[in-house]
């Protein structure tokens, strides 16, 4: 029978090993979205008033961390910021950063997208009525925009677990690390290993992130 | 910033942003087949074949690029199938972006209301025929701005390349930084050379988007 590699898993510790990899992994996205989430909607918020000066500011930040590959702002924060002020960052607080940052992107973009998809009257009418701003978000535009947010930002957790994996190229010692550090280890015992355990790596992240998808397309399909 | 560097640079940077544009757009192409012929064998509900459909759907869509392309580049040699650097990173952006492009063609073709076919069916013409000339032309319009983030989204995924040792931007701008630090110039272009490379894609794509609401398609 072909040789798959596949015995390497149960050697010594490295099914064990491979999943504090993706716990690494894991726990980078899991801080990042918490971070990301309400900061996203803050921005969100931001963007739909009419101050000329902060819509530029905030839409400059947007397009700039949205047409630029998360490799290259890994790169940016763990390599240029490090260089230019000369501070100490680790790769795991260099990630979380560019996470939070790319996360609060999208994440405002889908608030905003989910405020200006409520009808301007409902704006009106709430004014009209004599309330205030804070009023009108908290009990007429909020319950709205939440029902059509939860679907797309748990779609974002899916994305952001999904990039994290870029962090293996700062060097932060993750699921695909752990998998070439096992791979190495075995190279003479068992040829075959970087089929059975790059195979493996694959169904980890399948496992990790196909639940949270199922979830989003029945929320999305629920509440439509 | 030192300008000398920059300049001593730059035909390295050109070369790898021919290979980033080149494996890209190959990437994309076959990404639109794959996604052209996923979502057609799930409009038409093509027994099996749209049950393998969704598996893949799921299993692409689920995964990171740059799994899948140690798993294609390190991983499939060991079983006999052995490929180089180019030809694993076209497959594993066609792997990737054929599940995306097939959602995006699959919400145009679902933007078509049954009369259409029905009516082309009562004309005479036969299932190709009604795709060809009917179904593909009006749900092409309706996915174009999911199509056109797709589009944007791949090329932004060719980054991980360079773990799979394609000398792309990613890889020129590491290799720089390690052999002379000179950090700061070294990103000024790798981040020049993207915004070259990403912003006409993105100012078309969101010309055609603005286009297509004028003309009324998708409302």
């Amino acid at each position: 029978m072909l040789d798959l590699g596949l015995d390497v898993l149960f050697k010594g510790k490295n099914m064990a090993r491979l999943m504090r990899g993706l716990g690494v992994a894991l726990k980078i996205s899991a801080v990042s979205v918490l971070i990301s989430l309400p900061l996203g909607i803050l921005l969100g918020v931001l963007m739909t008033f009419r101050n000329p000066i902060i819509k530029a500011i905030l839409r400059l930040y947007l397009e700039f961390i949205r047409i630029m590959p998360q490799m290259v702002l890994l790169f940016l924060v763990y390599f240029g910021t490090t260089r230019a002020f000369g501070w100490n960052l680790s790769g795991e607080t260099a990630s979380i950063i560019v996470f939070v940052l790319w996360g609060t992107a999208e994440m405002s973009d889908l608030v905003r997208g989910a405020l200006i998809a409520i009808p301007k009257h409902q704006y009106e009418s709430a004014e009209a009525l004599g309330m205030s701003r804070i009023q009108t978000y908290w009990y007429i535009i909020i319950p709205q925009t939440v029902r059509r947010l939860i679907p797309l930002s748990i779609n974002l957790i899916t994305r952001m677990i999904k990039t994290t994996s870029l962090v293996l190229m700062i060097g932060v010692v993750e699921v695909i690390k752990v998998a070439q550090q096992i791979i190495e280890a075995n190279r003479t015992a068992s040829p075959n290993a970087a089929f059975g355990i790059y195979l493996t790596v694959f169904v980890l992240y399948f496992l990790a992130c196909w639940p949270i998808s199922l979830l989003a397309s029945y929320l999305e399909k629920k509440w439509k | 910033m030192d300008w000398n560097a920059i300049q001593q640079y730059l035909p390295l940077y050109q070369k790898a942003a021919v290979l980033t544009v080149r494996l890209g757009v190959a990437g994309i192409i076959f990404a639109i087949i794959i996604g052209l012929a996923c979502a057609v064998i799930q409009y038409d509900k093509v027994p099996v074949l749209r049950q393998i459909v969704g598996v893949y759907i799921q299993l692409s869509r689920n995964t990171p690029l740059l799994v899948q392309l140690f798993f294609i580049y390190y991983g499939l040699p060991k079983v006999g199938i052995r490929t180089n650097a180019e030809i694993c990173g076209i497959a594993g952006l066609a792997f990737l972006g054929g599940s995306y492009m097939a959602e995006a063609f699959r919400s145009g073709l679902e933007a078509i209301e049954p009369i259409q076919t029905e009516s082309a069916y009562s004309l005479g013409m036969d299932r190709l025929q009604t795709m060809r000339y009917v179904i593909l032309p009006q749900a092409m319009s309706t996915s174009m701005p999911a199509f056109m983030a797709n589009v944007i989204f791949l090329l932004k995924e060719t980054s991980v390349f360079s773990a799979v040792s394609l000398m792309d931007l990613m890889f020129t701008a590491k290799d720089l930084i390690g052999m002379y630090s000179k950090t700061i110039e070294c990103l000024f272009l790798l981040v020049v050379f993207y915004l070259i490379i990403l912003l006409p894609v993105s100012i078309v794509g969101s010309l055609i988007e603005r286009r297509l609401r004028y003309a009324g398609f998708g409302s």
